[in-house]
């Protein structure tokens, strides 16, 4: 490690987030990230980084994108973040380009917050405001962001740290793929909503079963609650539709996008809400108020973003590198059976699986040490999220899975022992 | 009333670099991602690709000859419903025997030669023959398991667009790669410049006007371009006149001279000068006098060059238009001119069925006015005799700047492999003579290089035995699973346990199993 980054990693532990700058340091990942561009991130140090963790798909389109700092730049020209109280060009214009691509005809409205988590906040307030009713059902280890009724809806290790975890029984958490407790949650038609990610990302990716998402949709219908899609990391094109959830045959009542919607150049999240969840938008119009929320340059690379993923060529894309990766992929699992243990796949989201509690901590290692950056699952550190940018070349992907092969290997040297007959449990 | 939503560009970027980049970005990537897997493809795959496209293009080849005529005015439906045929069966099956795709074993040499295909092939398509050049460009792309993207000239772009869709979709379902054939729906100048610098074209196919041509020599990338013809005729006195004059006549008003493969000048000596004016006349043909040929001079040549509107018109809608009076079933308007070069503006090319006509007095005459042809324009590309004489066909041919001269056969035609040996083409090569990379006619073999596997030539080291070893060639990708979804596909076998396992705790979840098998295999490796 360079002097500089050393210098650096002090004044980043006494000015920014000491305990956050040192966890990375004690998993071997000394990243400083500097210069990116495409699907390439650089470490200050110059090491080159193939990244597929991507911020849950805020670089879908890569970093920096060329066309879309061109729309920043170029909306610049014109646009500052505007006036949120105000009708205003860019932000109609987005929702109407939402709109038109929605999951379900009937929505019509789109709410903005500055990033997922308030996002996903409006979406529990406008659920309440249209049902009249208070509690929330959401999955375990469901991830949904860190702002105030958000974070109620995620594991308990994010709230109680803040003292902030729900004390009021307003929100429920059932296990996933298990339509008997979600029926045991909604039968009391207590339920405002249901928030469910559609493939749940930081929980690495377990996908849904056969019927279940459906099933959730119908028990919704059945007991009077709204279903809130949160399509952060599964929308825009990353299961192969433009929103995942349609894969699923799901019209949600509300639906969450963020992170890969601002392009990774400009912050934004936006809510899509149907006409009958819509009221408090006719009721009281300023009943939520973000001045950050669809900051009017955000809106104008979000809608390039829009135009650009719905490109054809994209989808055509997107099957390249699903297909070509799995059946990398499974190349390398059939070479360390022992240790590679599954694939989680939907489009480019993956999750791969390792038959160790904590596996994806040395492959992350190990494939960091080969030029590859993809991050464990916070909330299941047996998988390692596994996420392909939508663009990425052939040559990206072959890269990707040479580097692979050799960080999965030493990975299972280290956690197996080397010899395939002398298991060791890693200390 | 329920308004619906509009989509708008507010902030509209399209015409920056940065979005034109982008735009030719992603369609040569897909490109590249489709020459990727097709590579994988056998022979026979391949092929049954390449026929599919072939019977549909030739299905549409009328169709498609009535559009690209309406689209851009140029030529004769019929004869393009010929060319169109020409480029879909005749030209696969002219390169039947062929195999580009599997390794060819060389006992003698001791070696192994493996096709590489380029990759990604930028086609440009001339608006004079679209629907041919699309065809013939796209099939020789498929017989070498390439990606092609077409770039279609703006004035025959609609018949181009829907005719090059309708061919990708026929080799998709075929079972080619998706965007295996792509077009660039709305091409200008300064996006198809972005697709020829692209590091992802491999090659460029430029046929079109110099301007083009030139650009993609200029673009950094490998490229295929070809000059534009003016093609000399020469009539020497033991030919046989009246077929001679059937020929020419034949040529110079198929599809209205908008092939570049047409005679430009006719050459003919002054002993048969009458005789060869009778047969033309009888053909069709109308031998302008002086003030005709004025009238001609003055409407085919502006001072900014030809004049485009003539291209691929008929004789009697040329001959209205200038104010000549002509019989209503006349072909080919001749021109006689006294001096060939930068005088006389008619020996340059003329894409329309009107031709030169230049007598001479001597073989030796007629071959330094050939040349002086070419001179002005279409070196490397076509030249054109009719004679008896052997020793008269080589001395032309020898001495000609051009790479194909077409003996006794209609130069159109036969210069573009229709009616010759040749290899059948709607792209030219024009050599070095014509400041192209390639002299003969473009065919598959020109987007396709070899791997050599070299033995050591050593009597002391054998040759390997190579039959039964193949290259990989897997064929498609398998399509990844989207698990959850109904109907996903789903790899029968998985790395960690076999499919009987599997089968036979079909009711039990995927991760009990899993558990089940870590445990498994965790016992068997502690022991």
């Amino acid at each position: 490690m360079s002097e500089a980054k050393l210098d650096f990693l002090d004044r980043s532990r006494a000015f920014w987030n000491p305990g956050k700058t040192q966890d990375w340091q004690d998993m071997g990942i000394d990243l400083v990230i500097d210069r990116r561009e495409g699907y390439y991130l650089y470490d200050m140090d110059g090491h080159r980084l193939i990244d597929l963790h991507l911020n849950g798909g805020t670089y879908n389109l890569g970093h920096r994108n060329p066309e879309l700092v061109q729309a920043l730049k170029a909306g610049s020209e014109r646009f500052d973040m505007g006036n949120h109280h105000f009708p205003a060009l860019a932000r109609t214009a987005l929702a109407e380009a939402l709109a038109a691509c929605a999951p379900s005809p009937d929505m019509r409205y789109t709410a903005y917050g500055s990033g997922g988590g308030e996002a996903i906040d409006i979406a529990l307030k406008t659920a309440r405001h249209a049902t009249q009713k208070r509690k929330i059902v959401s999955i375990i280890k469901a991830y949904h962001g860190h702002t105030g009724l958000a974070v109620k809806t995620g594991d308990d290790r994010f709230s109680k740290l803040f003292l902030s975890e729900d004390t009021e029984g307003e929100f429920a958490q059932v296990p996933f793929n298990d339509l008997n407790a979600m029926e045991d949650a909604l039968r009391g038609r207590d339920v405002a909503a249901v928030i469910m990610e559609t493939i749940p990302a930081t929980y690495g990716f377990p996908m849904p079963m056969e019927g279940y998402l459906p099933g959730v949709k119908q028990l919704c219908e059945r007991y009077d609650a709204l279903y809130i899609a949160d399509e952060v990391q599964t929308g825009l094109m990353r299961c192969g539709e433009m929103w995942g959830c349609t894969k699923y045959g799901i019209e949600p009542d509300i639906m969450v996008t963020g992170k890969g919607i601002g392009g990774g150049i400009y912050p934004i999240a936006c809510v899509l809400i149907s006409e009958r969840c819509g009221g408090w938008l006719k009721e009281d119009g300023f009943g939520h108020i973000s001045t950050g929320g669809g900051a009017e340059l955000g809106c104008i690379v979000a809608m390039k973003v829009l135009e650009m993923v719905q490109r054809p060529e994209v989808r055509t894309m997107v099957k390249y590198v699903s297909d070509y990766m799995r059946a990398g992929l499974e190349q390398i699992m059939a070479a360390y059976p022992d240790f590679f243990a599954g694939i989680r796949q939907h489009g480019v989201v993956m999750g791969l699986e390792f038959n160790h509690e904590q596996g994806a901590k040395p492959v992350m290692k190990h494939l960091y040490d080969n030029g590859v950056w993809a991050i464990f699952s916070t909330l299941d550190p047996r998988v390692l999220q596994f996420k392909p940018g939508l663009l990425m070349t052939q040559a990206d992907c072959e890269e990707v899975l040479r580097r692979v092969e050799i960080g999965v290997g030493l990975a299972r040297d280290e956690v197996m022992g080397s010899s395939r007959h002398s298991y060791r449990k890693s200390a | 009333m329920i308004m619906e939503p509009q989509v708008r560009t507010l902030v509209d970027i399209a015409d920056t670099p940065a979005a034109l980049a982008g735009q030719a970005d992603i369609v040569l990537e897909r490109a590249r991602w489709a020459a990727e897997v097709f590579r994988r493809f056998d022979h026979t795959l391949t092929m049954s690709i390449v026929d599919a496209v072939a019977k549909a293009a030739h299905e549409t080849a009328g169709r498609y000859a009535d559009w690209a005529v309406e689209e851009t005015g140029f030529g004769v439906a019929a004869h393009k419903k010929i060319k169109n045929e020409l480029t879909a069966h005749p030209l696969v099956d002219f390169y039947r025997d062929q195999d580009f795709v599997n390794p060819r074993v060389d006992e003698a040499r001791k070696m192994v030669e493996i096709p590489r295909p380029a990759g990604v092939i930028l086609a440009l398509a001339p608006s004079t023959n679209p629907i041919a050049t699309i065809n013939y460009k796209i099939l020789i792309g498929l017989m070498t398991r390439n990606a092609i993207v077409i770039s279609p000239h703006p004035a025959a772009r609609e018949c181009s667009v829907d005719a090059a869709q309708l061919l990708s979709k026929a080799a998709q379902e075929a079972g080619a790669p998706d965007g295996v054939v792509q077009i660039i729906e709305h091409p200008t100048i300064p996006l198809v410049e972005e697709f020829m610098r692209s590091e992802k074209t491999s090659v460029t196919l430029a046929t079109g006007g110099s301007a083009m041509v030139r650009s993609a020599y200029s673009s950094s990338n490998p490229a295929i371009g070809v000059g534009p013809g003016n093609a000399p005729a020469f009539v020497d006195d033991t030919a046989d006149i009246d077929k001679a004059a059937t020929r020419i006549i034949e040529s110079k008003s198929f599809d209205n001279s908008a092939l570049c493969t047409n005679e430009s000048v006719l050459i003919a000596l002054e002993s048969i000068d009458k005789r060869l004016c009778q047969a033309l006349r009888q053909n069709g043909a109308y031998i302008c006098d002086a003030d005709d040929v004025d009238r001609l001079r003055r409407y085919l040549f502006h001072e900014r060059g030809f004049n485009v509107e003539t291209i691929g018109r008929d004789a009697v809608w040329i001959a209205k238009e200038c104010g000549i009076r002509v019989p209503e079933n006349v072909k080919v308007l001749i021109a006689p001119i006294t001096q060939i070069g930068v005088e006389e503006p008619l020996s340059r090319e003329k894409l329309c069925p009107v031709l030169a006509y230049h007598v001479v007095r001597s073989r030796s005459q007629a071959i330094s006015q050939a040349r002086a042809v070419l001179r002005i324009a279409g070196a490397g590309h076509s030249a054109a005799i009719h004679t008896t004489d052997e020793s008269a066909a080589m001395a032309f041919a020898g001495a000609v700047e051009a790479y194909r001269v077409v003996v006794n056969a209609p130069c159109t035609q036969g210069a573009a492999g229709f009616s010759t040996a040749l290899a059948p083409t709607f792209t030219v090569g024009t050599g070095y003579f014509g400041r192209s990379s390639i002299g003969e006619n473009i065919g598959p073999q020109h987007l396709v290089h070899w791997t050599r596997l070299a033995y050591n030539s050593s009597p002391d080291e054998a040759f390997g035995s190579y039959h039964g070893v193949s290259v990989n060639l897997a064929g498609p990708l398998p399509t990844a699973p989207a698990d959850g979804v109904p109907g996903s596909t789903v790899p029968a076998v998985r790395a960690s346990f076999n499919a009987s396992s599997a089968e036979s705790l079909a009711d039990t979840s995927r991760e009990e199993l899993r558990k089940m098998i870590a445990e498994e295999l965790r016992s068997i490796l502690r022991n």
